[in-house]
Order: structure tokens, then sequence, then C-alpha cells
């Protein structure tokens, strides 16, 4: 599928996850986050980068891995992304859509 | 987000880890995709909020078919820790928390935790007893107002 944002045409999944990284950038985010109802501040931010470098690092994303992650805690992800953390935060940064149950 | 399911009601009625966990996960599966959750334990669904035995849960041997342990084998002493020891270990590598964790991991994500009163009693349990987290000790009426809401769904495990 392709999706217009912030100009750009861009790959995504049928349930809009880019699929391929690099194609990201912080307008595509500001953007996606809008969508979401969110306005994205410095502690979004924050996430988002932690959530691209596990990724990156083949580190599989879990909720027991925020718990952990020491970047932030649960009760605040959210807070920061309501109505389904994990999904809309891992959108948002542009990478796959975890696969974990837990 | 719409979603039609709103709400999910867990009764957690016993104490088999496998049990605990199907409600756990379940609970935090909704959590995690915008929908509300609760937990209502009851009889020896206590045992999981127990903070001496939370830890403690086994997996049954004992009439258990899924488990293809022979029955008079499952009985044996020591069948059930070992068993459960070797389901911990599976759960380790799927990176599933231990049941204290997983108690927090709810808590955290917004999953209300209830005792139930009558059970409560029965075991003449106090609040010291039951685990921090805690929302308090609720009557099946105080249960069903909690129900009492379009697209909630009630799930007896």
């Amino acid at each position: 599928m392709d999706l217009n944002i912030a100009g750009i045409r861009l790959d995504v999944t049928e349930d809009g996850y880019l699929t391929d990284l690099s194609q990201w950038n912080k307008e595509i985010a500001v953007e996606m986050a809008k969508e979401n109802g969110i306005e994205l501040t410095d502690k979004h931010w924050e996430v988002l980068y932690w959530i691209q470098d596990q990724v990156k690092n083949d580190v599989a994303l879990s909720i027991r891995g925020i718990k952990k992650s020491g970047v932030i805690d649960i009760k605040q992800f959210y807070e920061l992304f309501p109505g389904g953390p994990l999904k809309i935060s891992t959108k948002i940064a542009g990478v796959p859509k975890p696969k974990s149950c837990i | 987000m719409s979603t039609k399911v709103k709400k999910m009601l867990f009764i957690l009625s016993k104490a088999t880890i496998e049990n605990a966990y199907a409600a756990f996960v379940m609970a935090n599966g909704a959590r995690m995709e915008g929908i509300e959750s609760e937990i209502f334990f009851t009889f020896f669904g206590l045992e999981a909020i127990q903070k001496k035995k939370l830890e403690h849960l086994h997996v049954a041997t004992v009439g258990n078919p899924g488990m293809h342990i022979p029955t008079m084998l499952g009985g044996l002493p020591g069948m059930e820790a070992l068993a459960t020891t070797m389901m911990k270990k599976e759960m380790e590598k799927l990176d599933m928390p231990p049941i204290g964790e997983f108690l927090e991991i709810l808590s955290d994500s917004g999953c209300k935790l209830w005792a139930c009163k009558l059970a409560v009693d029965m075991f003449h349990l106090k609040k010291e007893d039951l685990i921090d987290q805690l929302d308090g000790i609720l009557t099946i009426g105080d249960f069903y107002n909690r129900a009492d809401q379009e697209g909630c769904q009630l799930l007896f495990i």
C-alpha cells in the first residue's frame, strides 16, 4: 500500500506501518502522531528513538521491555500513547508492528 | 479509535499457573489494544494475589490430559514442582514475566485488580496478605456494577 504524508509517498503495510524505516523522518512522525491525536513532546521523541534503537538491534518489543527500558515506565507510556501504546508508538516510530503477545 | 469490545472483565477462580497466565496475558493484551480490563480474583484464584503464595503457583499434573503424563505418575511427589519448573523455563524464553512482575505490569497498565469479598472471608485473609497493587475487595454486586456498560464482556477462567 501507498500512503501520502508530508508530501512524501510512503510504502506501508495494510494497517499503516512503514515497511522501510529509511523513509521515516520527523515530519512523518509528527503527522502520524496527529492522526492518533498525539502532540509529540520531548519525552515522546525519547521513546520513539529508543524504540527505533531496539528494532535496529533486533530486540523484540514488549510491555515488559518498556518496564525495563530505563527511558519510560509503563504508566507514563500509556499516558503518552493512549489507546494501545505499543501499537501506536511503533507506528509513529516507523518500525514494524510488534508481534509479541505480551 | 473505536472498538466493539470496550471492556473485558476476567474472573480468575483457579490457582493453577496456566489459568493465571491465561487471565494475565488476555487482560494485558486488552490494555495493549486500548480496551479496558479488570480481573476479579475469587476462590483459589486468590492464590495469585497473595504475597506469600503468588510465586509458588503450580501447573496441574493430575487430571490434565494436556500434560500427557499418566494420572498415576502425575500424582507422585515432586511431579508438579518438576513440571512447573520446566514450564517456567519455557515461559522465560518467551520473555513472560513471573506472576509478581506481571501483576505490577497489569497494575501500571491500568488493569484493575479486585479480590472477591466472599472468598477473602472464607480463606480468612487480611488486606496485608494481598498484593499492594490490589485496587480493592468487592462483593459480586460491586463487580456486576463495574460490568454495567455497553461493550463489556465477562470471562470466567
